[in-house]
């Protein structure tokens, strides 16, 4: 096993991009310790800086959840990933926070109010678009017993989803265990983290994808301004709609292999064998979509959350900023390249496999620009993220950099974050109606 | 004058009359828009598109443009404008980026005329131009405004706003060739329409997302903005730079904002998230709303006065798929029913309140206010403006000043700060306490402590005594007591309470124990007199034998230790001794019968204890209760609930706060226990450093500034960082850890630092 916070990118690699001194420095100062997680973000300092920020505010600030239960929250929701890295970062911080060592143990011990959070987190972390009115009311409701205020519950919420997309990120990145971690260097069972670490080896043909993909670029954003002078050759909605369609249903093979996940963890899972589950084909029943445009993190999001948790609102909303925004405008070998339609498509993709649809947005661009190993990356990611080995991470974009690769996996958490958010908060809007 | 006869001819050629009413629609609604006589309304949506007439009673579908089998996209509208001069011309802004005009002369059953696909997002607004009949004007989330001519097939100009998303676009209602565009990112911009390579000016109106903005109708300068940060902000824009002359504070995002017709300082907004109803404000009233409309269940989405002189029509839009039609004159007025009364308590008990001038003054005969009777009135003058439409309330302020000598607070700030509240055995506590009280005139206050100390002392502590031995001795004598004073007590302890109410105050005047003395001889005597209490010993006696037999293993264990156990049992053991050994506090209950008290446990006191500490509180000391309860500490807190523990403390720590005690209140927040008491101190506990050296602030980064590259603050001693107490000297700005200076001082004058100077330090 290589040395350094990540299974997939060698440790030289993690040096020779040359993290941002200070802000290690600052996280160092405030946590106590750099971890695996904020080291590898690390290649990507304008955005660590923000995700700490809401890091810490989530945990750490005031807010109308005992500081306990927040961490355990965020374990419930790892759990679902069966992420034993994030499980055994709150687990510690839990106990720190002066929680019960026994509600560890298994979920009967913790008290039923946290327990009836179980099915929403469940839904949250594989379907949230199955989300609907009832679930916030049995949780709000005056009759509800235990009963979650509204303010409590949104807290919940985004720690659970916080947690989830955090899940992504640790499994996508390969991040490995921290030296006290079970699978570090305590002596026990090996973590599922375990991977076998094929070297990267540069095929011939993957010079050629990035001229590829760079062409290709090119000729999508052509296309658009000759589709603007010309105005022909304008796709009906029939048309447009089958491409959404296409991207949400098309069958990507994720690893179907369940891992034996450690049994601290089983413990902390109910229904474990709920998944998420792919699009059915059109025709088929296929659960309504969500219009970005009836609802979105913009314009009732942000407002929702900000009403109920000051701040918090402010908080996400400039890190989805920052990460939608983060670009070094180059790409593999090549320097000066505009890679906003890249970054659109693999963010309007991940949208799209959790049912959101943008009107205005042509989805035939995806298939265009994400190819089919990359495909098969971001869903395993963004979906099953407990799935994700180091074959998928390195068999997509062969020849980028690793903090590319990293950038790219921090789009996939954010947007998933953001994807998982929406449902949720739609549904205490409709509940507060 | 003249728009006057315009508006009655307009008016009178066509008049508009009608009532709230409202019918539904099939679909939530994104936007709705009214044609220039005011007859039809276009909604709007997802999946809506229809032209309603207004009739007199009712709405009736006239149109509906949403054809086809299968609408496209085009069909979804995110806004819709009618043409204002061409009342065939009809505009609307598609999710998909379309920009669609309809003919309504057009025979066929689709009316769609012209489509242009230039935008590559959704189109969030469109706008005609106010008198010129082709000009038509979109703004989307790409970034791009655009200008149509709808003559050609394309747009004649494109305006890039340099930023993601414009939100708004509107033309100037007077200026032929501005407009003002609204954006995402809290920026305004103004644009000439024949210059697109640049705004004319740019201003940031919000924090956050600015969703709307409106030209006011009259006046050219005036511009009115809605944005995610709950604000309405009326800007003068004929300035050198965009100055905000009126700003409203609202409750939720603002969605839409309108202008109200013939009102100059009226405009109408609705929100778009969790708040339903639509507000017209008065914007020189910012505080409440001048008139709200509550009829939609769903967030309202669109809002238009019906015609463009006629204040008193309002239609709206919202998700719920009603279309209402709103009378100004069947609006809530919330300034009906705001209370325009204030009442405000000073410090030192001065007392102010407002009212209206009229309640005041039809009020002569007053009584004079007991305190003092000195009192100000002032009174306050709005000149009333004829243009504003609030109700007039002059208010008079009257404050009334207390006698200084009467009521002043001198006892409440000096026993605050010489109580003691921890840090020493219960016992010390309450007697410290009892004699501050007492050095402050304060009698019943001190004889209180001294109760609380008698009654919850822990007699345990203050004699050892080996308990299993003498056990089997007691069991002959010692039930007696006890059932006896549980019995007993319970009607005693009411009755001598309802005597200490009944006794006039002055009595307490006379300090010193004997005075108490004789209160309890005096209880006492009434106590001993009753026959009931002996007749209830032989009862008692079967019972608690029996009682004690079957505890009796236990009791060896239970024995030495607690006092707050409900059961009277291992007290018993102590009675003998503490009769043999009297002790000096427990002598003033115990003159006559010597059995009593010191034998009870603590908690049988409680509810007592309760009482009194709710008879404080009510009196207004609630120092006492407060500081009660934190000397009581877990005696007593699970017998009060948490809410009025939380409110006694709160009030407590307002008024040290009042009178800048501090230290004191830092220290009860220290010791409540409630939780939301201890967080009180949890809050902005940040201390933002500032480098000694630069001047500039210390990121987190230990102790050296990384601007300057020095140590903040070195000890000139020993020449290391101080992170705690800082002293230095005013004359020379040499310092260090107090304790170094200290120490060399001693051994001399002058600076350590070797600068020569002479230190001073006070």
């Amino acid at each position: 096993m290589t040395s350094g916070p990540s299974a997939f990118i060698p440790s030289k690699e993690m040096l020779k991009e040359g993290p941002d001194q200070d802000i290690l420095i600052e996280s160092f100062l405030s946590l106590g310790r750099v971890d695996h997680i904020t080291m590898v973000m690390a290649l990507h300092h304008a955005y660590l800086s923000c995700f700490l920020r809401t890091q810490h505010a989530l945990f750490e600030l005031d807010g109308p959840l005992p500081h306990h239960w927040r961490h355990y929250i965020a374990i419930m929701a790892a759990a679902r990933h069966q992420c034993s890295y994030l499980v055994q970062q709150h687990s510690a911080g839990f106990l720190e926070a002066g929680g019960e060592e026994s509600w560890l143990s298994g979920l009967e011990h913790a008290p039923t109010k946290l327990r009836s959070l179980q099915t929403l987190n469940k839904l949250l972390a594989h379907r949230p678009w199955l989300i609907a009115q009832q679930h916030i009311q049995e949780l709000v409701c005056p009759g509800a017993e235990p009963r979650w205020s509204l303010a409590e519950l949104i807290h919940a919420v985004i720690l659970m989803a916080h947690a989830h997309s955090l899940c992504s990120f640790v499994w996508g990145c390969g991040i490995k265990p921290e030296p006290d971690h079970i699978g570090g260097y305590t002596f026990a069972p090996h973590s599922p983290s375990r991977l076998s670490h094929s070297p990267h080896s540069p095929l011939a043909d993957g010079v050629m994808e990035v001229e590829v993909l760079m062409k290709r670029m090119v000729e999508l954003q052509q296309q658009q301004l000759q589709q603007q002078e010309e105005e022909e050759e304008e796709c009906t909605q029939e048309e447009m709609v089958t491409r959404f369609e296409r991207e949400r249903s098309e069958s990507i093979p994720t690893g179907t292999d369940m891992f034996a996940s450690h049994s601290f963890m089983l413990r902390l899972v109910e229904d474990p064998g709920f998944r998420y589950e792919d699009f059915a084909p059109r025709g088929e029943q296929a659960p309504p979509t969500m219009r970005a445009q009836d609802y979105s993190w913009e314009d009732h999001g942000f407002s929702l959350v900000n009403r109920l948790l000051p701040d918090m609102g402010q908080l996400l909303d400039e890190k989805f900023q920052v990460v939608s925004d983060l670009t070094y405008h180059r790409m593999a070998m090549h320097e000066g390249v505009d890679t906003y339609t890249l970054r659109k498509a693999l963010w309007n993709y991940i949208h799209c496999l959790y049912g959101i649809r943008y009107d205005d947005y042509d989805y035939g661009s995806v298939n265009v620009l994400l190819e089919r190993s990359l495909k098969v990356f971001v869903k395993t990611v963004a979906c099953h993220p407990e799935q994700t080995t180091a074959r998928v991470y390195c068999s997509f974009w062969r020849h980028f950099r690793h903090s590319e690769k990293v950038h790219a996996n921090l789009i996939v958490m954010e947007a998933r974050l953001q994807a998982a958010l929406l449902y949720p908060l739609r549904a205490i809007t409709h509940y507060m109606r | 004058m003249e728009k006057m006869s315009r508006v009655t001819t307009a008016l009178s050629s066509n008049a508009i009359s009608g009532r709230t009413m409202f019918c539904h629609l099939d679909a939530p609604a994104n936007a709705i828009s009214v044609c220039r006589d005011a007859t039809q309304v276009v909604v709007a949506g997802r999946n809506i598109f229809k032209i309603y007439a207004l009739e007199e009673e009712q709405f009736v579908e006239k149109l509906n443009l949403r054809v086809g089998r299968k609408p496209s996209l085009n069909f979804s509208c995110a806004d819709v404008m009618w043409h204002q001069m061409e009342e065939n011309l009809l505009a609307t802004a598609a999710t998909n980026g379309a920009v669609v005009t309809w003919n309504l002369g057009k025979p066929s059953r689709n009316k769609q005329d012209q489509l242009f696909t230039e935008h590559k997002r959704t189109v969030n607004k469109v706008c005609f131009h106010p008198t010129e009949v082709y000009m038509l004007l979109s703004g989307s989330q790409d970034g791009f405004m655009k200008c149509f001519d709808l003559r050609k097939k394309e747009s004649v100009s494109t305006f890039s706003g340099q930023s993601e998303s414009v939100r708004d676009v509107q033309f100037s209602m007077k200026d032929y060739f501005t407009f003002a565009a609204s954006f995402e990112n809290g920026n305004v911009q103004l644009w000439d329409i024949r210059r697109p390579d640049r705004y004319e000016r740019m201003f940031t109106a919000h924090t956050g997302p600015v969703f709307c903005c409106d030209w006011h109708p009259d006046d050219r300068g005036w511009l009115a903005t809605g944005g995610r940060d709950k604000m309405v902000k009326v800007w003068d824009m004929t300035t050198n730079r965009p100055k905000e002359i009126y700003c409203v504070q609202t409750i939720a995002s603002v969605a839409r904002i309108k202008w109200r017709p013939e009102r100059k300082f009226h405009l109408a907004t609705c929100s778009m998230m969790v708040d339903h109803n639509i507000y017209v404000w008065d914007v020189r009233r910012p505080f409440i709303p001048f008139a709200t409309f509550e009829e939609h269940k769903d967030v309202t989405t669109g809002i238009v006065w019906r015609h463009q002189h006629d204040p008193h029509f309002l239609l709206s839009g919202s998700k719920d798929s009603t279309l209402y039609q709103h009378m100004f004159k069947d609006a809530t007025r919330p300034v009906d029913k705001a209370n325009p009364e204030g009442l405000c308590f000073g410090l030192l008990g001065d007392l102010a309140f407002a009212a209206k001038e009229s309640l005041i003054s039809s009020d002569v005969n007053r009584k004079p206010y007991p305190g003092g009777d000195r009192r100000y009135p002032i009174f306050f003058f709005k000149k009333p403006d004829p243009t504003e439409q609030f109700a007039h309330v002059s208010s008079a302020l009257s404050v009334f000043e207390t006698d200084l000598n009467s009521n002043h607070m001198d006892w409440f700030v000096k026993t605050a700060q010489l109580y003691l509240l921890s840090g020493k055995p219960f016992a010390e506590l309450c007697d410290h306490n009892a004699k501050v009280a007492q050095e402050l005139k304060r009698p019943q206050v001190s004889t209180t402590w001294t109760m609380l100390r008698i009654m919850f002392s822990d007699p345990a502590n203050l004699t050892a005594t080996g308990p299993n031995h003498n056990l089997s001795s007691k069991l002959g004598t010692l039930p007696l007591m006890n059932s006896f004073s549980m019995k007993e007590m319970g009607t005693e302890s009411r009755l001598e309470r309802s005597k200490g109410e009944s006794r006039p105050d002055n009595t307490h005047l006379e300090p010193g124990t004997s005075h108490i003395s004789n209160n309890n001889e005096e209880n006492e005597e009434t106590e001993g007199s009753e026959g009931q209490a002996e007749y209830m010993f032989g009862d008692a006696e079967l019972d608690d034998d029996e009682l004690y037999s079957m505890e009796h293993d236990n009791q060896t264990v239970l024995l030495s230790n607690t006092v707050l156990s409900l059961l009277p049992l291992p007290n018993r053991h102590e009675a003998e001794v503490t009769c043999l050994t009297p002790i000096e506090s427990f002598s003033l209950i115990s003159i006559s019968q010597p059995l009593y008290s010191p034998h009870l446990p603590g908690s049988f006191f409680c509810p007592i204890a309760r009482e009194m500490l709710s008879y404080y509180a009510e009196q207004g000391d609630v120092q006492m209760a407060v500081s009660v309860l934190i000397v009581l500490g877990e005696r007593i807190r699970k017998e009060i609930d948490d809410l009025t523990q939380e409110h006694w403390y709160m009030s407590y720590i307002d008024l040290l706060q009042r009178f800048e005690l501090w230290n004191v209140s830092n220290e009860v927040i220290k010791l409540s226990t409630c939780s939301a008491i201890t967080c009180l101190n949890q809050a902005s506990t940040t201390l933002h450093i500032n480098c000694s050296n630069c001047k500039r602030p210390m990121s987190n980064k230990g102790w050296i500034c990384d601007r300057c590259h020095q140590c903040a603050s070195v000890c000139a001693v020993c020449h290391h960082v101080v992170k705690g107490l800082f002293v230095w000297c005013q004359g020379c700005s040499h310092g260090g850890h107090l304790e170094h200076i200290m120490n060399w001082l001693k051994s001399s004058a002058h600076c350590p630092a070797g600068c020569g100077h002479l230190c001073e330090y006070t």
